[in-house]
């Protein structure tokens, strides 16, 4: 108990053995401004370990960072010696402004994880609004052994369960044996760089010149509007595989807040039961909506250890991600100020969603009084 | 009735899409390596074998990195239980100048991605000469913003009079929260416990820029490894799958027994983000 040592533990001895504070004829030292002062120090003193800790590996580490991506610190030594070459902005504007394979792998992250968060939103979203309904469903038993079973898959370690999803996917793997029983030939999933737009549209060996020939910072728009990969579609399932269950708690929670009374009084007025769905039940849980789905927008972009296991961002880079790529390039190619650069603005990416969920929260703050739910769950049972 | 019959049809259905793998995986494990490639969706072994099991104990690290997992999730558990109690305890109970900033500042590194800090983390590591060894996979970990919110939010919301009256009974500030705060605290302790073991259980992107030695390496790190082909021939799906079963064991047992808890935890990893 290394704390002892501290003001606390001192003024715990201080206090031994006397009777407590009120001996006109010997007073407690500095007793009026002492407590007080005593409790200041010890604040300081509870919170400094953590403050050191997170200090250390949170604040500083951004700001060492923030200096690298200036630089083209190649790993050898301390990147903050004299010698390391400085890049000005060249990491950030060769990101977006000069044409090179820094800007094309950047602008394929982006895209990809942009279909993903497209994909993987609506997905893990409706899916956990639908498995909430009917896990809340009165008339039902056994619902809390389906409730842990949607749940489970999101508490096991994300490395683990993307190795089952790589046995199940394989070529003549579990996935393929059930499409085939439908008649469908699956496709070589991990391999298979196609895009899903692309497919739709018969996959043309030459693409329409109008979009093959004009682009957006180095990628033409034939590449930008590819879709997501089938590779990547694969990962789509296992990431709203492993998410709904979590999100399908907070829907269960909302629900089982919202009066019976406002159930019942619809039920009396007549409303059949599409009706009380869409005007009594959703409009209460649109908190909730909107919480899950900033929170997907929030961790969609984070996307990372599945693209390590799973992929390492290809086939031909079709699954590649910011996240990855930050990775890869300062680790694999030992440039870590590109690296860096790209955390940065990956950074900034999810600051911006961040800050839309706070915005979004706030509107609602001031419009209902259900907000303060998310803030105090231990009022809340499981 | 028809709609009763409807509601268990999408439950089976649902619960077997999100069980059935977990079954193909045990099943899979214990299957031969020709059966698992021929009969991926089959539930039973046939034949029933333990080699997978045989060769990961004996053919792989997996038992070092069992040990560091245990090591690490023991560690950074106890650490953060103590560390981000207190923490939250100050900010929610004691006054001192700065509080509300350093409320502020926790509040915000709880948004801070952890995948952003991939590079920075190994910056500091690096700088710091802990790269690659224990207190560089550990020490990182012990404190989190996270838990500190929730010791907060939750010392806000028991009554504060029976700490008062420890306090004019003489009893110290140190004292006071040890024997009479913590005693109370002890829901939110076991949901922060959980939270805590299961999160640096299934820990991997810290690791990676963490460690490099293979000795060094905690089970999710150890099981990317095997399957980025460090086993040689073949695609060994039964031994894979093996290891990934044995690292979710244990938190698997953990989820049964304390449901609730984690439950819990979801709902407040509402307010994470």
């Amino acid at each position: 108990m290394a704390v002892d040592s501290t003001a606390a533990g001192a003024q715990r001895r201080a206090g031994r053995g006397t009777l407590p504070a009120f001996r006109p004829d010997q007073p407690r030292r500095r007793r009026s401004g002492g407590i007080r002062g005593y409790e200041r120090l010890a604040g300081w003193l509870f919170v400094s370990p953590a403050i050191v800790i997170l200090g250390l590996f949170v604040v500083v580490p951004i700001v060492m960072a923030l200096w690298v991506s200036f630089t083209a610190w190649n790993g050898q030594g301390s990147p903050f010696q004299s010698g390391v070459p400085m890049a000005g902005l060249k990491n950030y504007t060769h990101l977006f402004t000069v044409d090179g394979l820094a800007r094309q792998d950047f602008m394929t992250s982006i895209r990809n994880n942009g279909y993903y968060v497209l994909l993987v939103v609506p997905a893990q979203t409706v899916l956990a609004l639908f498995l909430a309904l009917v896990v809340n469903q009165k008339i039902l038993k056994g619902k809390s052994f389906f409730r842990s079973a949607f749940y489970f898959p999101s508490i096991t370690s994300s490395v683990a369960i993307s190795v089952v999803f790589l046995f199940l996917f394989t070529n003549s793997g579990a996935i393929n044996q059930l499409l085939a029983a439908l008649g469908i030939h699956g496709p070589q999933w991990f391999a298979d760089p196609r895009g899903v737009i692309h497919i739709l549209l018969g996959n043309p060996s030459t693409p329409p010149a109008a979009l093959a020939d004009h682009g957006l910072f180095g990628l033409s728009w034939w590449d930008w509007l590819a879709g997501p990969s089938v590779a990547m579609c694969s990962i789509i399932a296992l990431v709203v595989w492993t998410t709904s269950g979590t999100f399908m708690l907070m829907f269960l929670a909302a629900l089982q807040n919202i009066p019976v009374q406002l159930d019942e009084a619809s039920l009396i007025d007549g409303a059949n039961r599409w009706q009380r769905l869409r005007y009594v039940t959703l409009p209460q849980l649109r908190p909730t909506l909107f919480l899950v789905v900033t929170l997907g927008l929030i961790g969609t972009w984070q996307v990372f250890d599945q693209i390590y296991v799973m992929t390492q961002g290809n086939p031909a880079k079709t699954t590649l991600t910011p996240a990855f790529l930050s990775y890869s390039t300062a680790f694999k190619n030992f440039d870590y100020g590109s690296g860096a650069a790209i955390s940065f603005i990956l950074f900034l990416i999810i600051v911006a969603m961040t800050l839309l969920q706070r915005w979004l929260m706030r509107e609602r703050r001031t419009r209902s009084h259900g907000s303060t739910q998310s803030r105090s769950p231990h009022r809340r049972t499981g | 009735m028809k709609r009763k019959i409807a509601g268990y049809a999408v439950l089976v259905l649902f619960g077997l899409i999100f069980l059935y793998p977990f079954v193909i995986q045990l099943a899979t494990s214990f299957k031969t390596e020709a059966d698992a490639a021929a009969n991926p969706l089959s539930p039973i072994p046939r034949p029933f074998t333990t080699a997978s099991f045989a060769r990961i104990f004996d053919g792989t690290d997996f038992p070092v990195w069992l040990g560091n997992s245990v090591l690490m999730a023991v560690l950074v558990t106890l650490g953060r239980v103590f560390f981000d109690s207190l923490a939250g305890y100050a900010l929610a109970r004691l006054h001192f100048r700065g509080r509300s900033v350093v409320f502020a500042a926790i509040l915000a590194m709880m948004s801070v991605p952890g995948v952003v800090l991939l590079i920075p983390k190994f910056l500091v590591l690096n700088q710091l000469g802990i790269y690659n060894s224990y207190t560089g996979l550990i020490l990182p970990l012990i404190v989190d913003a996270a838990g500190i919110f929730i010791m907060k939010q939750f010392f806000e919301s028991i009554p504060a009079d029976v700490e008062e009256a420890a306090r004019i009974d003489g009893a110290g500030i140190f004292r006071t929260y040890w024997s009479v705060v913590l005693p109370m605290a002890r829901p939110a302790l076991i949901t922060l416990t959980i939270l805590s073991f299961q999160g640096s259980w299934n820990e991997f992107p810290h690791t990676l820029v963490a460690v490099q030695s293979r000795t060094l390496y905690t089970l999710p790190r150890g099981l990317a490894d095997l399957v980025s082909g460090s086993l040689g021939q073949g695609t060994q799906y039964p031994l894979k799958l093996g290891a990934a079963l044995l690292a979710i064991i244990p938190v698997a047992v953990i989820f049964l027994i304390f449901q609730r808890y984690f439950v819990r935890g979801a709902n407040e990893g509402a307010t994470k983000g």
